[in-house]
């Protein structure tokens, strides 16, 4: 199990180019296919690493981490997931300008990031569409509810050039969660 | 300054740069920006720069490297373990506490309706993450043609309920890449 978190959370760090959200594609295969939490569950855990502090990977590890093992599983965990980045800066620190520079190295690290935005996106529509469609019947509520948050979060950007910040958003999708389904 | 005192030092401030980004990210570079160079001069701006474009294109979170490379320079490999782990532990403590506490709070019907409709945020801000980085994305060929095939893939793979990992793509993506630039085509090789 501490192995299986190690190993899991090793490969989220080694190949989380490009963020946070590079992050959460990955977290969400290893965490389903080891079957360790709900699809739903890790949706109200992003939304949790959002509004804590800290960056959205470590934050993960370490929930998914005590969840699975206790203590031992979210120390383990959370050092999987910071270990590639902690030893690629150690290791290359004096190289590191000429490392990035070097033809082969940027070769490579254009058609990952390529890759990981096809990723990201496939990541984002099938969250949306098990939102929205959960177990084969669509789900009227949260059709209305996510064109509604859509709608605000990309107007407020597009339409009047104030950009909302993630937590705000989280902060009204709280809101009319609570007007839609009740208290 | 001595190193037990240095050492503290970096502690506490990456202690403090971890307490307070949230979100992780770009918030928390104009914090070590201000924290490292502008008060302490541990690093120079233009290394803060370099930092940030490097930082960019390797696995983990933006702030482990930071706080890894400041450590680093200022006290070796101890220094770099000491900023990192203060770096960490904020976030840690946090969410350790959350995640004993989250399933009781769950079972508040105020709270569970709050994050069935947090649920629906989430998905709305895991693709506008993916739009940013295709902004940023220098739209050639070769990678909009990466990018349509590994979505597809990846679609398929989800709808069927395959198993699948997308690490394979990703590897395969750069092999191509690689590839495209031995073979001297278009768009291959510059990022």
């Amino acid at each position: 199990m501490i192995l299986e978190l190690f190993l899991g959370f090793l490969r989220v760090g080694c190949f989380s180019f490009g963020g946070g959200y590079a992050a959460v594609a990955l977290i969400r295969e290893v965490v389903l296919s080891n079957g360790w939490m709900s699809e739903e569950m890790l949706s109200y855990l992003i939304a949790v690493s959002e509004s804590t502090p800290g960056p959205i990977m470590v934050n993960l590890a370490t929930y998914i981490g005590s969840t699975q093992a206790g203590v031992l599983g979210s120390l383990v965990a959370t050092l999987a997931v910071v270990l590639p980045a902690f030893l690629l800066i150690l290791g290359l620190m004096a190289v590191l300008k000429r490392f990035m520079g070097n033809p082969w190295v940027s070769a490579a690290m254009k058609g990952l990031k390529a890759c990981i935005i096809g990723v990201i996106f496939a990541t984002g529509l099938e969250m949306l569409w098990t939102n929205c469609v959960p177990s084969k019947s669509p789900d009227l509520t949260a059709i209305v509810l996510t064109a509604l948050l859509a709608g605000i979060y990309f107007g407020c950007r597009e339409g009047f050039h104030r950009k909302l910040s993630p937590i705000a958003l989280i902060g009204i999708s709280a809101l009319l969660g609570i007007a839609a389904y009740g208290f | 300054m001595k190193k037990p005192a240095l050492l503290w030092e970096l502690f506490h401030v990456f202690f403090r740069v971890g307490l307070f980004t949230f979100g992780g990210g770009y918030a928390m570079i104009s914090v070590v920006e201000d924290a490292c160079v502008d008060r302490r001069g541990w690093i120079t701006r233009a290394e803060m720069d370099d930092l940030v474009v490097v930082a960019e294109s390797t696995p983990g979170p933006i702030a482990i490297n930071c706080a890894t490379y400041v450590g680093a320079r200022q006290a070796g490999v101890v220094g770099a373990v000491t900023a990192t782990l203060g770096m960490i532990l904020p976030s840690f403590l946090v969410i350790f506490t959350i995640s004993k506490l989250l399933d009781r709070f769950l079972e508040i019907k105020l709270i569970a309706s709050a994050f069935r409709g947090i649920k629906l945020a989430v998905g709305i801000l895991v693709l506008d993450a993916g739009w940013r980085l295709l902004r940023r994305m220098k739209k050639d060929a070769l990678s909009v043609t990466i990018l349509a095939v590994s979505l597809t893939i990846m679609l398929g793979v989800n709808l069927f309920a395959l198993r699948f990992s997308s690490i394979v793509l990703m590897l395969t993506a750069a092999g191509v890449s690689l590839l495209a630039m031995k073979l001297g085509w278009k768009g291959g090789g510059k990022e």
